[in-house]
């Protein structure tokens, strides 16, 4: 079953194309990474499932129409957008009574747990918190409703560690199961790649790369290749090449294995490099 | 499973009291109580230099009205002016109210967009149009109950300041306190909040509007804005055929900024027909509700919910990027 599907999506800022046109599905019990650089349109297509922006083209989350639906598309879509926009004013426990009392599908017993295992008090005040804090405040809430789709933008910005690694933990273990679907958009890629289940790759308004992570693995490759072959290697025209202790480190899409197999070791490539070979030349 | 209209419409407005609390109910409470202070403080200064000098001017011409068994028409007077005393205490915290509900509406649909914290309520399954309407009834139902509970509050403590301050001269006006109403002043008063709502609409709407459009400075589109229109029909004027601008000024730059001053209707020119024989009774229900039979008022209405509307469509679809 699809939980998105666009097709067509375009969305314009006065001379800028904040969406080009993009066409993508994402489908139940995945975690989908969308990644891009800095105003390539993450938080654009994000807004546009959310119903928060009007755009062109179309786009079904859940089956329903976020421009005409959205009262209804929100009591199954969650989202975290960006780190502290929980109003300063708010205490824990009237966060916990208005998200319970106007929220279908809240379980108070759940955040109760969850905000249990914080150092958070009831009366405490978001404007006394830090941003790990508040954080932890915002994904004990969300958490607690049994939502099938959760939209996270950029969750951990500005997190230290600790709190990052606790966040998508958190997520894997006490909330993400067959039935639920989460788009997660961050520029800490190396923190998210392990949990993954498919990667966009969006650049320019335009989706430039969408599979899931096998296809990944297949179809990319990372060889190692020593001076001598270099030539070889680079007549199969990589993608990307850097240098290391004077060997060159070759990244190859859609290569035949054995071909690749001849020239040195293969290695799966990480996102972070398949991201910077791919977005190479953005910012110049 | 749907949560109930109502329920919902009272956690959104729960919720606004939350925010704010301070303008709500601090500082109704905190006026009467520098009111009461006030008078206090003059009671006693009125003591301390009457001793000094060996007169009681404070209470002398008064006393003697109640050395003897009072009249039917001095019971009147006398709970007329008690009534009096409350109105007025609830009239200084109305003029508070006035200015806490005007920067509330002005800041409900902008604050959470300068915070960003409407990421946080527009994640949740909460309608546009509840969330708008939760502010006005927060703003022009809530916050005036609160006020009319403080005010006469305030005022029934006056009463017995000035009744202590008589019985230390030994004078008994314990027995006087039966004649004033409060609880008639009450309902006279809460009685006045959905008329207050009404011709409140104007100013309610317009200010909201402005809180969901502007991207900053929200007072001044709402302020300079109508300034300018009224700035240019004063040179359409002076140039053409005079259409005058009192009426502008009066009917529509006054109610879209200044009708959420509670009895600001009474000041519109709609209580000719009143007779004037007892000021009070401007304030009884019936005559406060003969505003309605003016077109003005129904203008007003209309303009208010048309303003109210726009409002909503703006905190559905403005996209601050």
């Amino acid at each position: 079953m699809n939980v998105v599907v666009a097709s067509g999506l375009t969305k314009r800022y006065k001379n800028t194309a904040a969406l080009d046109n993009a066409s993508f599905r994402i489908e139940a019990g995945r975690i989908v990474g969308l990644i891009g650089p800095n105003g390539a349109g993450k938080t654009t297509a994000l807004k546009a499932i959310l119903g928060l922006t009007d755009f062109q083209g179309e786009l079904s989350v859940l089956g329903l129409d976020p421009r005409k639906q959205r009262n209804k598309l929100m009591e199954q879509v969650c989202f975290i957008a960006d780190v502290a926009v929980l109003p300063r004013w708010i205490r824990v426990s009237e966060a916990v009574d208005f998200v319970a009392n106007t929220h279908p599908r809240f379980d108070r017993k759940k955040c109760e747990a969850f905000l249990a295992r914080t150092k958070l008090t009831p009366d405490q005040r978001v404007k006394q918190m830090s941003k790990g804090m508040i954080v932890q405040l915002h994904l004990s809430l969300v958490m607690a409703i049994d939502a099938r789709l959760l939209v996270l933008d950029e969750p951990t910005l500005g997190l230290d560690i600790l709190y990052r690694k606790q966040f998508y933990q958190s997520l894997l273990e006490d909330y993400f199961d067959e039935n639920k679907t989460i788009i997660v958009t961050t520029h800490q890629v190396e923190e998210v790649e392990h949990i993954l289940t498919d990667l966009m790759f969006i650049r320019d308004g335009k989706i430039v790369l969408d599979a899931d992570m096998d296809a990944v693995g297949e179809r990319f490759a990372e060889v190692m290749v020593g001076a001598d072959k270099a030539a070889a290697a680079r007549a199969l025209k990589p993608l990307d090449e850097r240098q290391v202790f004077g060997k060159s480190i070759f990244l190859f899409d859609g290569v035949n294995r054995a071909q690749l197999e001849a020239l040195g070791e293969i290695r799966r490539p990480s996102v972070s490099d398949l991201f910077v070979a791919t977005m190479k030349g953005t910012y110049a | 499973m749907k949560t109930p209209a109502l329920n919902e419409m009272y956690w959104l407005v729960k919720r606004e009291f939350w925010e704010h609390r301070g303008g709500f109910l601090w500082a109704p409470v905190i006026t009467g109580g520098v009111f009461l202070l006030l008078n206090l403080m003059g009671i006693i200064a009125g003591e301390v230099i009457g001793a000094q000098h060996g007169v009681h001017f404070l209470f002398s011409d008064r006393i003697h009205i109640l050395d003897h068994a009072l009249s039917a028409d001095e019971v009147a007077r006398a709970g007329a002016l008690m009534d009096m005393v409350m109105y007025s205490t609830s009239f200084i915290i109305s003029i508070v109210l006035g200015f806490v509900v005007f920067f509330y509406c002005l800041g409900a649909l902008y604050d959470d967009r300068r915070d960003r914290s409407l990421l946080f309520w527009k994640s949740l399954p909460l309608s546009d149009s509840a969330t708008v309407l939760s502010k006005v009834v927060a703003g022009t139902l809530l916050a005036p109950v609160i006020a009319v509970v403080c005010g006469v509050v305030t005022g029934i403590a006056m009463l017995l300041l000035f009744v202590v301050a008589l019985s230390f001269h030994g004078v008994g006006a314990w027995h006087l306190l039966a004649y004033a109403h409060p609880f008639r002043v009450i309902a006279n008063l809460i009685g006045t909040i959905p008329l207050y709502a009404l011709w409140a609409l104007p100013a309610t709407g317009w200010l909201l509007l402005c809180s969901a459009w502007a991207r900053s400075k929200p007072f001044l589109w709402a302020a300079v804005l109508p300034a300018a229109v009224g700035a240019m029909l004063s040179w359409f004027n002076l140039i053409g055929p005079r259409v005058g601008t009192g009426w502008y000024w009066s009917d529509v730059c006054g109610r879209i900024l200044l009708s959420v001053f509670p009895g600001s209707w009474l000041s519109a020119g709609n209580y000719q027909n009143v007779s004037n024989g007892a000021a009070l009774n401007v304030l009884n229900l019936g005559s406060a509700y003969s505003v309605m039979g003016t077109p003005g008022f129904w203008i007003g209405t209309v303009a208010g919910l048309a303003l109210l509307g726009g409002a909503i469509w703006l905190r559905r679809w403005r996209d601050d990027n």
